[in-house]
């Protein structure tokens, strides 16, 4: 009788294992690889002059998160595909999913798994995998390995390169919308952690949304988490109990689009453009989201012809790296011009986001008149605009 | 403040739920650490259910089962081969996790059906709805908060005044007392390890199906170990285990409030209250030594009939 019980359980947990094993990343059904094996030199199928190889070049991505997790994970996994199917079967795309970006091992483990399936360009898209990774690039052990990290700023002059963009830009197009669609004045933020990278958000919508709505305010909720849907959705809620009729976030679930929507307010969201989700459709404006493969697709190019050369790059909604996601018809049709002659502007180069006077909501003149910031100065932000309110 | 209380009601049911699965179960003298997977599981199972047939009450029927299901293999290897509680719960965790992000990644962003969120929306209750003050916080809530209410009174009534109760907690104070007096001591654990189980998948369903009625991996986020440390607080007693998800779940939404007013307060702060609430209460009762605030004595021991 106990010999059948420990069966069972060893079956449970088998059945455990596979289930584990099976949530962790994946190659694509994508294109197979070109003939291995067969030596000598067989033509591309593409054919044309120039350095050619008939095996493609493994690319292998290192994510914090699920690639349909609604959010960040997701965006960085489409440009993954749209870099795919740009340069076919020149590359060969592999990823690994779930990976913690809160110590270097677990990203240096990931980064060698990939390396063993074949990788020779690691990419981590998370702050957190940028030291573990710099370390194998700078250790001589990986020389021949090229990396690339999103969202930090080491480089070295052989294999070590960083990508970024400047959110900044859709952000403040976001907040003309909020600030000509709020009948309350009042937009609820619900934000991750008092960061940099997210103050510089808030900022930026802030100063959007005054710039046509003098009086619009932006109230801040900071979660503590990048992900936590029930909480993201409390925290919406509590900025709607306070009169807020905006909610924009900087955090990675579509929670509190949905508590905008159950109260019937309206909603900015980030990284992806969720308008289609179910429950969405009456409260959706747009959403700040990212194209990274505008620059995925130049760099892995430069990396398949030898050209490639380790650089910091920052993308803006001229390049298309960074965008503001199709405005839904909840956008008014003044936002949606407003919104679009700044954009041009922007485009064009002739509208810097930060640009004096700027004052902190405690009252000082961080930005004196007439000074811009530019990505270096931005990057040092440690403050909140005027008409913002957040705990610190 | 009608509110801010309205809200913590529905912020407490994911605790108020898995705190009465795990009371149950350690009653019964077993230390099942697994809620937050059982609530996982739960919540994957309750979802796609929903998603499926578009049954409210198959829904709950399915989120029962499936934390059913990892409760009961927590009480086959603890139970019947006597392994270490404290790493099975661990592990069942960890499996839970796995196990709702394994079965619920083609889901992701998919919504609850319009049937389902519209019978779990808010009903006031005729009459009752209608109290001032009281009637808006406890009483124009969803139908899954009333059972929530109805089920802390069976489980007071069922622990204290039931032959069944006592038998159960008999088998938690004192195994071998209880195994001599004719209690058949397997079935009382694995029953109740069971049933605690299912009230913990309830629980994570509170989340996926009402809460945030469109599916989200890991939901729970880190509420079943709240539930672990709220039995504790509760000195394992259903009303106070309600009075306690009722303040954890307040405390949860205390620093979204205040930051939403704009006071300027930490969320790490406030994020801090639950767990500082319950070292307290446990040393108060450590330190008053109160008989009916301690936990069941054979809690964590496994039994051996041989060895008395």
């Amino acid at each position: 009788m106990k010999k059948i019980w420990i069966v069972a359980v060893a079956v449970i947990l088998v059945i455990a294992l596979a289930a584990c094993g099976g949530n962790k990343g994946s190659a694509p059904s994508a294109p197979a690889p070109g003939p291995g094996g067969s030596p000598g030199n067989s033509a591309p199928a593409g054919g044309g002059g120039g350095p050619s190889t008939t095996q493609p070049l493994v690319v292998g991505f290192i994510y914090i998160g699920t690639i349909n997790d609604g959010g960040y994970t997701q965006s960085q996994h489409q440009a993954t595909m749209a870099l795919q199917k740009a340069l076919g079967d020149k590359v060969k795309c592999i990823w690994l999913e779930n990976i913690d970006d809160t110590n270097s091992q677990a990203a240096q483990d990931a980064a060698k798994q990939l390396i063993d399936q074949g990788a020779t360009v690691v990419i981590g898209t998370s702050f957190g995998f940028g030291d573990g990774l710099f370390q194998m690039a700078q250790s001589g052990n990986y020389n021949n390995i090229k990396f690339l990290h999103f969202s930090g700023s080491n480089i070295n002059d052989t294999n070590f390169g960083n990508y970024f963009g400047a959110m900044e830009e859709p952000r403040y197009l976001s907040g003309i919308i909020a600030g000509m669609q709020t009948k309350s004045n009042k937009i609820g933020y619900v934000a991750a952690y008092p960061n940099t990278e997210v103050q510089i958000g808030i900022n930026a919508l802030a100063l959007g949304a005054q710039s046509v709505n003098p009086n619009a305010t932006v109230s801040v909720v900071y979660i503590n988490s990048w992900y936590d849907p029930a909480q993201e959705k409390a925290a919406a809620e509590a900025l709607l109990s306070q009169g807020c009729d905006v909610i924009a976030q900087h955090s990675d679930t579509p929670g509190p689009m949905l508590a905008a929507a159950a109260a019937g307010k309206l909603g900015i969201g980030y990284d992806l453009d969720n308008s289609q989700l179910d429950g969405l459709q009456d409260s959706y404006l747009t959403a700040p989201i990212w194209h990274q493969e505008t620059y995925l697709i130049p760099a892995v190019t430069a990396m398949i012809n030898g050209t490639w050369k380790p650089e910091s790059y920052y993308g803006n909604m001229a390049d298309g790296m960074v965008a503001l996601a199709p405005l839904t018809k909840n956008v008014t049709p003044e936002a949606k011009a407003k919104v679009e002659q700044v954009e041009a502007q922007i485009k064009a180069g002739n509208f810097p986001i930060f640009k004096g006077p700027i004052y902190d909501n405690q009252g000082n003149e961080v930005v004196k008149d007439g000074q811009t910031l530019d990505r270096a100065a931005i990057w040092t932000t440690n403050y909140l605009v005027k008409g913002v309110t957040a705990a610190q | 403040m009608e509110a801010f209380l309205a809200a913590s009601i529905v912020a407490a049911m994911p605790l108020l739920f898995a705190t009465l699965g795990e009371l149950i179960t350690e009653k019964s003298g077993s230390l099942n650490l697994g809620v937050e997977g059982m609530m996982l599981m739960g919540a994957v199972i309750g979802f796609i259910t929903a998603f499926y047939t578009g049954n409210p009450g198959a829904a709950l029927l399915g989120a029962f089962a499936a934390g059913a299901g990892g409760a009961l293999i927590f009480a086959v290897i603890t139970v019947t081969l006597r392994g270490n509680q404290v790493v099975t719960g661990l592990t069942l965790t960890i499996f839970g996790t796995g196990f709702s992000s394994f079965v619920g990644d083609p889901l992701i962003g998919q919504s609850v059906p319009q049937a389902v969120q519209a019978y779990f929306a808010a009903r006031p209750i005729p009459g009752l709805g209608d109290i001032p003050f009281l009637g808006p916080v406890f009483f124009r809530q969803d139908v899954f908060v009333y059972l929530g209410y109805v089920l802390v009174v069976l489980v007071s009534i069922y622990l204290y005044k039931t032959r069944f109760g006592l038998n159960m907690r008999a088998v938690g104070e004192n195994t071998a007392a209880a195994d001599a007096s004719g209690v058949n001591v397997d079935f009382q654990k694995y029953a109740h390890i069971v049933f605690g189980g299912g009230l913990c998948g309830l629980g994570g369903a509170y989340l996926a199906l009402v809460f945030v009625p469109m599916w989200q991996a890991d939901v729970v986020t880190g509420r079943g170990w709240i539930a672990v440390a709220l039995v504790i607080f509760a000195s394992w007693n259903p009303t106070k285990a309600f009075f306690g998800s009722f303040l954890f779940g307040a405390l949860s939404i205390l620093g979204l409030r205040l930051q939403s007013m704009g006071f300027q307060i930490s969320q790490y702060l406030v994020d801090m209250f639950p767990y500082v609430a319950t070292i307290v209460i446990v040393i108060l009762s450590t330190h008053k030594n109160r008989k009916e605030d301690l936990p069941p004595a054979d809690l964590s021991v496994p039994y051996f009939r041989e060895e008395r």
